[in-house]
Order: structure tokens, then sequence, then C-alpha cells
């Protein structure tokens, strides 16, 4: 007797969770207004990326074309696969003094694996990640970015 | 009672009458057969691309996905131009394959799909071949089938082929009972085999309402007994993608490949239209005993749009199934069968004795 209850326990039992299962998938198939699915070319004027998306590694600028950054090369080290490279030189501070400063922070985009250790690595923020993601290009060499732009200087305040 | 307006049997009569009034007999049979023939291979072309496209559609929506899109205005060329491509693909064989099995079992897989689509009643005096043995030729016909699953695993000379078609044949084999048996219980709630007759036999109401609980357990037993026989998910372990490649169809490229999967999707809609036909009351529309008003409302939508409705809820209960379950293992599959479908189902046809017995349906 009790074989028979528990077998036909099962089956009502199967049944209850098979209708549960349908339930769910019901309730995404009623609701298409809720799907997923991001037609691309079309949405572009209407596109919303993450805040955490991680698209390409930018040094933002002020409006007087000044940037944070000091050139200590923490970036560079931090960097797994060699995508950053420094180039310092040494600029003389109004108190007479000589300074590290960036000539130029280059940026390889095709080397770049988007870990976020330079960003983390980085004392004053002086880069950050941009939403950016149309990476397309037709010639390789443009991959290789120069961050700071031309006769930009260090903002002033900044502390190594 | 008032005869359905949308009648066949005048279109099909006079076509047969101009033709026989000015060719001989033989003559007018071989044209008749060929104007048949032709119409059911551009049926099962068509509505298998199109249940093709509806399958891609109906998954992305369970999945929150928006399916094919690119092809066409909402996607609806994307089957076609993938049938194309399968067109223009080469024809492999496998070394050391079974070059004359080989070629036969995608012919014998699609050939019996014609053999159980002739039967199926479309709309009144639109059915090629009623005869009193209906049902029984169906699921004979269709059992067919796993010879060319096993033709087809054996000839690839290829072990997840072979592996495929055993789990195949296992199933369907085990699954034929089920789907046998369902059809028995509702063969005897009809009193005849013969389709047409099941059809007429639902004028005043359809079969599942009128026959109760026994009907609707057999309708439950059926479907799930038909999706296991079109070897689609949950029960598709014959071509387990993370196991066994594509199972009986791995080696198969091209054409003969699209004959396997045209034959799957049309097998999906024979299932469907079988239900339709014994369950659902087939082309026949919606009635309810005595209420005239009631009927001849229902009696205004035709046929055709009556029968094809209930084919796309029937195959959209079985996409959903398929998108929802995940698959079961081998002896899962074999405990379904023989511990629960087939000891229910045999309890349901005393069950449904009974009933028919003590009057005791509607």
């Amino acid at each position: 007797m009790k074989s028979i209850i528990k077998y036909f326990g099962e089956i009502f039992g199967g049944f209850f969770t098979l209708i549960t299962g349908m339930m769910v998938t019901a309730r995404y198939f009623f609701t298409p207004w809720k799907n997923v699915t991001q037609q691309y070319p079309e949405n572009r004027a209407t596109l919303k990326i993450a805040e955490r998306f991680r698209g390409e590694v930018v040094m933002p600028h002020n409006e007087n074309n000044e940037h944070k950054c000091t050139g200590c090369g923490l970036c560079e080290l931090s960097c797994p696969n060699g995508t950053i490279e420094i180039i310092p030189k040494s600029v003389v501070g109004e108190d007479g003094k000589k300074k590290r400063a960036i000539d130029q922070h280059i940026y390889h985009l095709g080397m770049c694996t988007f870990c976020n250790l330079c960003i983390r690595a980085c004392p004053t923020g002086a880069i950050v990640m941009s939403q950016d993601f149309e990476h397309t290009v037709w010639d390789r060499s443009t991959l290789t970015k120069v961050l700071n732009k031309p006769g930009s200087k260090i903002m002033e305040g900044v502390k190594e | 009672m008032a005869f359905n307006i949308y009648d066949f049997t005048p279109l099909t009569k006079s076509i047969h009458e101009s033709l026989s009034a000015s060719l001989s007999p033989t003559a007018t049979l071989a044209i008749e057969w060929t104007i048949v023939g032709v119409v059911y291979l551009l049926f099962v072309a068509v509505f298998g691309l199109f249940l093709v496209y509806a399958e891609r559609k109906v998954c992305a929506a369970f999945q929150q996905r928006l399916g094919p899109m690119r092809v066409g205005p909402w996607g609806l060329l994307q089957t076609i131009a993938d049938f194309i491509k399968l067109l223009m693909k080469e024809l492999i064989t496998p070394k050391r394959a079974d070059q004359f099995l080989y070629n036969l079992a995608p012919f014998i897989v699609i050939i019996v799909t014609f053999m159980a689509i002739s039967v199926i009643p479309f709309a009144p005096g639109l059915v090629s071949f009623d005869f009193d043995i209906g049902v029984f030729f169906v699921t004979s016909v269709s059992s067919i089938g796993v010879i060319g699953v096993l033709l087809a695993g054996w000839s690839s000379n290829n072990k997840y082929s072979l592996i495929g078609a055993m789990r195949s044949g296992a199933q369907i084999v085990s699954y034929e009972l089920s789907v046998g048996l369902s059809l028995i219980a509702m063969i005897i709630f009809a009193g005849t085999m013969q389709i047409s007759g099941i059809v007429e036999g639902q004028r005043d109401l359809w079969f599942i309402f009128k026959g109760h609980v026994p009907a609707v357990i057999a309708f439950l037993v059926f479907v799930i007994a038909g999706t296991a026989e079109t070897n689609r998910g949950p029960f598709d372990l014959a071509e387990a993608e993370s196991e066994l490649t594509a199972g009986f169809h791995t080696e198969y490229s091209g054409i003969k490949f699209a004959f396997f999967f045209l034959a799957e999707y049309i097998n999906l809609f024979i299932v469907a239209a079988m239900a339709t036909t014994v369950f659902l009351g087939g082309w026949m529309p919606l009635h309810f005993g005595d209420f005239e008003a009631f009927n001849s409302v229902m009696d205004l939508i035709p046929g055709l749009v009556w029968f094809f409705l209930k084919v796309f809820f029937v195959i959209f209960l079985m996409m959903w199934f398929k998108w929802t379950f995940p698959r079961l293992r081998v002896d899962q599959i074999l405990n379904l069968e023989w511990k629960y479908l087939l000891p229910i189902n045999l309890l349901n046809i005393i069950l449904m004795t009974a009933v028919v017995l003590l009057g005791l349906h509607f």
C-alpha cells in the first residue's frame, strides 16, 4: 500500500514540478518586452553601456588640456602583457627643481586584455576605462595610441 | 445541423469530372496522383521550413531572445536562406561507410513521413487517403522510420552515429507502445479506426471533452509519447549534442541532412495532427451539443483554419516542453515509459472501456 501511495505521489509530484517549470518559461514567452537581445546597429543612438564596462584605457583631460599623470610608471609595471609604455621627460618646475613628467603615454590597444590592473595601480586616477567599444580600424598601426594629448601638462596640485 | 460551407468535396469532384471528360480513366488517375503528389511535396517543403522558423522564434521567446531578425522582415526568409545553403553543400560519404545503406537511409525516413501524412484530413473533403484502418496505418507506418534511423547510424561508420541510432531505436520501440495504447483507448471510445469516422464522431463535442478523465489522460500520454517518438527534447538523447555531436545524422551533409531535418519537423506536424484529429476534433469546429446558434457561429470559421489552429496549439505545447525541460538520461527515459506511462495507459484503457460500457460520457 505504501509503495502505491509513493508511486502515485511521484506521478503527481512530477507533474507539479513540470508545470512549475513550464510556468517560468511561459512568463518569459508572454513578456516579450523584457527580452534581453539588443539590436545593435539599429539602437546605436539609444545604446546604454554599463558604468563598469571596460572599453579601452583613456586619459581624461580638463578644459585647459591638463591631465593627472605624473609619469610614475606604475601602470607600465602592473600591466601583465606590456600594453603600456611610458616615455618620461624631466621638466623644471617653478621652484627650479627638476621633476619627472610624461612625454608620451603609449597604449597598445591591440595587446590589451582589459584586466583593469593599470587603473587600479594608478595612484592619481589619471587613467580610466571608457565605455567606447567600437574599436574596428582599417590599419593595425592605428591601434597604438598616445593617451596624453599633444602640449598637455600635469594638473596643478597633483602629488606623486 | 448545418453542413459546413467550406467543404472541399465539390472542388475535388469538379477536377475529377473535368479530367475524366476528356481523358481515359488511366490518364485521369495518373494526373490526379501527380497533382496530389506535387501538393504534398510543396506542403512538406513549405510547412517544414515554416516550422523550423517557428521553432527558432518560439525558442528565442522562451529564452528572452528575439531569434532570427536579419533575413527578411522579422527574419522570415531565414530558413529559406538556410535551405538554399544546404542544397549547395557537398555530399560527403565517410571512408569505409556502407555506401548503399548510407544513401538509402534518408530516403526511408522521408518516405515514411510522406506515407504517414497522407491519411491526415486537413479539411472536409481534403484528404488523399481515407480507409477503415487509418489510425492503425499511421502508427504502423511511423514506426518504420526507426529503420531509417538505425541504418543511418550503422552505415555511417562512426561510433557517435551508432550510439545515437541505438538510443533512438530503444526509445522509439518503447514509446511506440504508449502511442498505440493511448490511441487504442480513443478507438474504443470512437468505435472506429477510420479517420473520417473519428472526425465525424466529434460533431457534437470534441473527444477530449466528451471522454473527460480517460480522454485527458490518453491525451497527456499521447503528447508525451509523441514528443519522444519525434526524438525531440526532452527526449532528444538520440542526438544529444553535448554527448554525441549530432547522433545518427552526424556524418550527413547537404540535401541528405536536409531530409533528416525536414522529416523531423514533419513528424512533429504528424504527431500534432494526430493529436488534433483524435482528441481535438480534427477540422471539426467547436460544437456544443444542441446550441444551434453557437454551433452555426463556429461553423463560419473554415475547417482548414480550425485544423491548423489546433495543430499549432499542439506544436506550441511540444515546443514548450522542448525549451523548458532538461534532457532525460537513457535509464530515466526507459523508466518513464515502462514504469509509468505503460501501466497508466493499460489502466486507462480499462477505465475507458468502463466509461463506454456504462455510458458515463457526454
